[in-house]
């Protein structure tokens, strides 16, 4: 499996991180390093084995379905870098 | 009146206060003032020194009433990946920038209500994605060992590379880290100094800001085994608001410390004799397991077949969690946003916001994790890589099937390396650090890292004793008796 720029380009977008072009060449590479090191895993014979969804094994708890906590608008605003009107801002996603 | 009381471990100095010998207050001040003059670690990067003498003075009321718990008027510093109120909490990220918590960290929480003193925050590898402390926002933390008169400034290690630097210069009693593939542990073992992962669920994550979230673990930094199994009781217990979390009941972990080992069974793993290994690292282990035996263990060779494929496996599931627990950082919420030009849209805004908030290796290991969960990909890299884990988990279980106890190994491949010798070599070369740490996160198992010897340079080399789940109490008493058999005492020259 080899990176090219363009799958670089592809992954950087699904990440939704900022890659200037000519940065690209340098990151395939890095992810080409880093894959060819991961690519051992094939070599582990994995026929029947479950893939791990717990490392201990534990049913996942569950709580009475009742309000524990809330009324705490300008706590959860209080870092946003954009907040007005008791919102959280962004840019216009809309036409 | 006592001399450097900042020098005190946390046993030291509960008894001290218990006797009246000293206080909280002069504790504190102690810790402050070698703080103060300790700028050139840049251990310690936000500084809280009024909470700090408001807790003292608090604690020392509370000891002067009686009945005060363990951890009570006994200063520490908090790794920055702890969110606490009202202080930054940044996790070594520029992307964190100017963030203050409206909440406590479970963790932190209870070391408060036990009484601790929080004196600040810890400098640490960027969300915890390193292991020599330089991915960090607010520069390299310094080691306080050097190579004998050689000046050339040492990585403590990492990621909870300023909290191991800040135990072993005397700045604080005691540290609390966190373990997702090493970052207690090799950071212990690089400084001369203790660190032990609990079993995955034995500490609360809440509110400590999430690498990947199935391996993530905190645990103590100290300057002995006796003061790690202080402060892991006062760190560990059931929290409702960790879904993970287990419910059990927390031993008295000090009380069960006897470091009688007579009659446990030691496993030597033939898988962790890596090609290219130091003689000193050989040598130390060799000299590990001569202790063991002395002290009336049993030794047995075993084998962990899937060693090997831990690290790689690993490189798949943490940048995939991570890949998902970071996407939470878009520039909305909290934190940094990148300044918009005119007609940027909220794309613009996610990929500015993350591009400069995220360093190199933290932008790297998010994309990977992307790459692996990717469509075409997931079964290839991630299942494989889950199924990977299994087995590794399984060759840990069936050795412990087999009677053994614990099992010794050396804790990092080398002794701390300079800062910067590694920025040429590939990111694989970095990765390498945690070869022997990484395994126990994966099978979610307690691992402790114990300072055992000196380098012909004079360094710190720490051996690792691996535990049954939820048994460490048992692995703290066997990492006494191998602390006792070791001796360990060196301490950093100062020259900071």
């Amino acid at each position: 499996m080899s990176i090219d720029e363009s799958t670089a380009a592809r992954v950087a977008k699904l990440a939704r991180i900022k890659v200037e072009p000519q940065a690209l060449p340098a990151l395939a590479a890095e992810f080409n390093t880093i894959l060819g090191f991961i690519e051992q895993l094939s070599e582990v014979d994995v026929e029947g084995v479950e893939p791990m969804t717990s490392v201990t094994p534990q049913v996942l708890r569950r709580r009475a379905d009742e309000v524990t906590d809330g009324n705490q608008q300008d706590k959860i605003l209080s870092n946003a870098p954009d907040a007005r009107e008791g919102f959280f801002a962004v840019p216009k996603v809309m036409e | 009146m006592m001399t450097d009381l900042n020098s005190l471990g946390l046993s030291g100095a509960r008894d001290a206060l218990r006797k009246g010998d000293t206080t909280s207050k002069e504790l504190t001040e102690a810790c402050l003032a070698a703080i103060e003059g300790a700028g050139a670690l840049n251990a310690f990067v936000h500084h809280t020194p009024q909470i700090a003498m408001d807790a003292a003075a608090a604690a020392d009321a509370r000891i002067a009433g009686g009945d005060a718990p363990a951890m009570c008027g006994l200063p520490i510093g908090i790794k920055d990946l702890f969110c606490t109120r009202g202080v930054p909490s940044q996790a070594g990220s520029r992307i964190l920038e100017g963030f203050l918590p409206e909440y406590e960290s479970t963790v932190s929480q209870k070391l408060a209500d036990a009484g601790a003193v929080m004196l600040g925050k810890l400098n640490m590898d960027e969300f915890a994605m390193g292991s020599s402390n330089e991915t960090s926002v607010y520069g390299n933390a310094v080691n306080p060992w050097r190579r004998g008169n050689d000046d050339a400034a040492l990585t403590p290690g990492g990621s909870s590379g300023g909290s191991a630097a800040a135990v072993a210069a005397d700045l604080c009693l005691a540290a609390t880290g966190t373990d997702t593939g090493g970052s207690i542990r090799q950071p212990a073992a690089f400084t001369g100094t203790v660190g032990i992962k609990p079993t995955y669920g034995r500490c609360s994550r809440w509110g400590v800001v999430a690498f990947a979230s199935s391996l993530d673990q905190a645990g103590p930094m100290t300057k002995s085994v006796r003061d790690a199994a202080i402060m892991l009781e006062a760190m560990a217990g059931f929290d409702p608001k960790d879904s993970t979390s287990a419910e059990r009941a927390v031993p008295d972990f000090e009380a069960a410390m006897t470091g009688d080992i007579r009659g446990k069974t030691i496993g030597i793993p033939r898988e962790y004799r890596m090609d290219g290994m130091p003689d000193e690292i050989e040598a130390l282990w060799q000299d590990g397991i001569a202790m063991m035996k002395d002290a009336g263990a049993k030794i047995v060779d075993i084998s962990l077949p899937h060693t090997k494929y831990a690290l790689p496996a690993y490189y798949v599931i943490a940048p995939a969690e991570a890949s998902s627990n970071l996407a939470r950082y878009d520039g909305v919420r909290y934190g940094h946003r990148a300044k918009l030009h005119q007609g940027d849209g909220i794309t613009e805004m996610y990929e500015k916001t993350r591009a400069e908030g995220f360093g190199p290796e933290v932008q790297r290991r998010v994309m990977i994790g992307t790459y692996v969960l990717s469509a075409g990909f997931y079964d290839a890299y991630y299942n494989r890589a889950r199924k990977v884990r299994t087995l590794i988990k399984r060759d840990f279980e069936q050795v412990f099937d087999q009677g053994i106890d614990a099992i010794l190994t050396p804790a990092t491949p080398s002794a701390a390396f300079g800062l910067g010798e590694m920025t040429d070599a590939d990111p694989v070369a970095m990765y390498l650090n945690d070869v022997f740490t990484v395994t126990v996160n994966l099978a979610g198992l307690p691992g402790i890292s114990v300072p055992a010897g000196l380098d012909k340079q004079g360094l710190p080399l720490g051996l690792q004793l691996i535990g049954r789940p939820w048994e460490e109490a048992d692995l703290l008493s066997s990492a006494y008796a191998l602390e006792q058999a070791a001796g360990f005492v060196a301490k950093p020259g100062k020259w900071w």
